[in-house]
């Protein structure tokens, strides 16, 4: 069990056929302050690379893209109160949704940690 | 990451990297967006101690002639010829439509007119005012100068420990002034809301004066993003969103910034017009606009009435840190500009209520003496 990165900034965390999945600490410090965040619907399903949550900072919107298909099980209802989570502890508390995977291939062509960390010092640059 | 071949750069940009500003391309200009503090706590400095902003990307002008006041009152609808000297007011550039081409202030001075206007509209304005002077007055850029805002509760008491004479200028009052030796123009003015100055000041000594009032630790520096966040929560009009070419000083709701006697006289582009909506009232009203719940609604939002025709669109829209709840402005029907009107907005596909609100959300604070 570890966490895999889009290039995104998504993580993903795999824990049987349960995927929870957010934003990384990189992706949180880039949009700054999140003031508010959309999730989605428990039961809808969704399809790798569609839209799954709306992040928003003071100055914008962004929108978070689903790494894997199925079907979403539960949402972190706490950040509607504490969005700030999402700044705080990205990469746990400040997770988005859980989604019953249907095939966990998708996973598959994402970055390792150790790949997501070269990958973010190579933007920087 | 910065697009520093096409952008230019104000003279205190090594000041923004060396205090790790995030930077942006923003009207031309490579300018910060945010220091590391971020937007949230630098809008809440300002609100309650100082913030330092760099603006010298708007263009500073100074108009002179035999009688320039009444020369440049054939392109504003202001009342320039009622300042004395050093007096200001906010006016703006009109289209023959009535339409707004640029808002800007005008300093009237013992010799001449300051004139400050947006970096988007700089070089339009220029031109404008160039030839629709001609004869009768010439425009000259600043370009030695650079331009900072120092706003917030605490901005008089910082700039007067450099510069007491400053402490009496009442809001809209221009001085030069001596500020650690420097000589500079002073306006007490701003666009946050706040109590506080622009300040002028040649372009060499820009660094260093800048320097020495981030050196008070009341002074904070802050970028473009709180002067947004600012400005929205004072109910302030920002240029290319808030008012447009299509948009009228009318149905933006700026009718105060027409005096009486240009009202009745008329004498500038789209007077016409401008009189009738005066008379007849606008189709459209810019309105204040709480969303109900948390989501904010950013511009382009439709705004519909309740049955979910829609009838306007929000024009700024983000979220208030001083507050805590997203905030908005936005044109709708005259009949639903009342204060309580309950409309939707469309927000991602999803109908959300909202309801206009009274401007400003945040009370404005200026020193009137």
């Amino acid at each position: 069990m570890s966490y895999k990165f889009t290039e995104d900034h998504e993580w993903v965390l795999l824990e049987g056929d349960v995927a929870t999945i957010g934003i990384s600490d990189y992706a949180q410090g880039q949009l700054g302050d999140v003031v508010y965040v959309e999730v989605p619907t428990v039961g809808d399903e969704i399809a790798k690379g569609d839209e799954l949550a709306v992040v928003e900072s003071v100055k914008a919107a962004s929108e978070v893209y689903s790494p894997v298909s199925g079907e979403i099980i539960d949402v972190n209802t706490e950040l509607e109160g504490a969005p700030t989570m999402v700044n705080e502890d990205a990469m746990e508390g400040g997770w988005f949704a859980k989604i019953r995977v249907t095939n966990s291939a998708d996973l598959d062509d994402l970055m390792d940690e150790a790949t997501y960390k070269t990958f973010v010092e190579g933007l920087d640059e | 990451m910065s697009e520093t071949s096409s952008t230019k750069k104000t003279v205190l940009y090594n000041l923004h990297v060396e205090l790790g500003a995030k930077m942006v391309p923003f009207a031309g200009y490579d300018m910060p967006v945010q220091y590391p503090d971020g937007i949230l706590n630098e809008h809440l400095h300002t609100r309650e101690s100082a913030g330092l902003f760099d603006v010298s990307h708007m263009g500073q002008l100074v108009i002179a002639g035999d009688n320039p006041a009444a020369a440049i009152e054939t392109l504003i609808p202001g009342d320039i010829q009622a300042l004395g000297s050093g007096e200001m007011r906010y006016s703006f550039l009109t289209n023959e439509q009535g339409g707004i081409l640029d808002d800007l202030i005008v300093t009237q001075r013992t010799e001449d007119l300051f004139v400050v206007v947006n970096a988007a509209c700089k070089a339009q304005d220029i031109a404008l005012l160039t030839d629709g002077l001609a004869g009768k007055a010439q425009v000259t850029e600043l370009t030695n100068r650079a331009l900072v805002a120092l706003q917030g509760p605490k901005a008089a008491a910082v700039l007067a420990r450099f510069a007491p004479e400053v402490a009496t200028m009442s809001f809209m009052t221009y001085r030069e002034v001596d500020i650690d030796g420097v000589p500079c123009f002073v306006t007490r003015s701003g666009y946050t809301g706040e109590d506080g100055f622009e300040i002028s000041i040649p372009n060499n000594n820009a660094e260093a004066l800048c320097r020495k009032l981030l050196g008070d630790s009341d002074v904070k520096p802050i970028g473009l993003g709180a002067r947004d966040s600012l400005r929205l929560e004072a109910g302030l009009c920002l240029y290319g969103h808030d008012l447009t070419e299509k948009t009228t000083p009318i149905s933006a709701g700026l009718i105060w910034a027409i005096s009486k006697r240009r009202r009745e006289e008329g004498g500038f582009p789209g007077a016409d017009v401008i009189q009738a909506e005066i008379s007849n009232k606008p189709a459209m009203k810019r309105v204040g606009i709480l969303p109900e719940g948390r989501a904010p609604a950013r511009e382009h939002t439709v705004i519909t009435d309740e049955a979910g025709n829609a009838i306007g669109e929000i024009t700024s829209g983000g979220f208030s840190p001083s507050l805590g709840i997203p905030i908005a402005m936005g044109y709708v029907p005259l009949d639903f500009s009342a204060i309580g009107t309950k409309i939707n907005l469309l927000v991602r596909g999803k109908s959300r209520p909202a309801v206009v609100a009274k401007m400003p959300f945040v009370e404005q604070r200026y020193y009137r003496g």
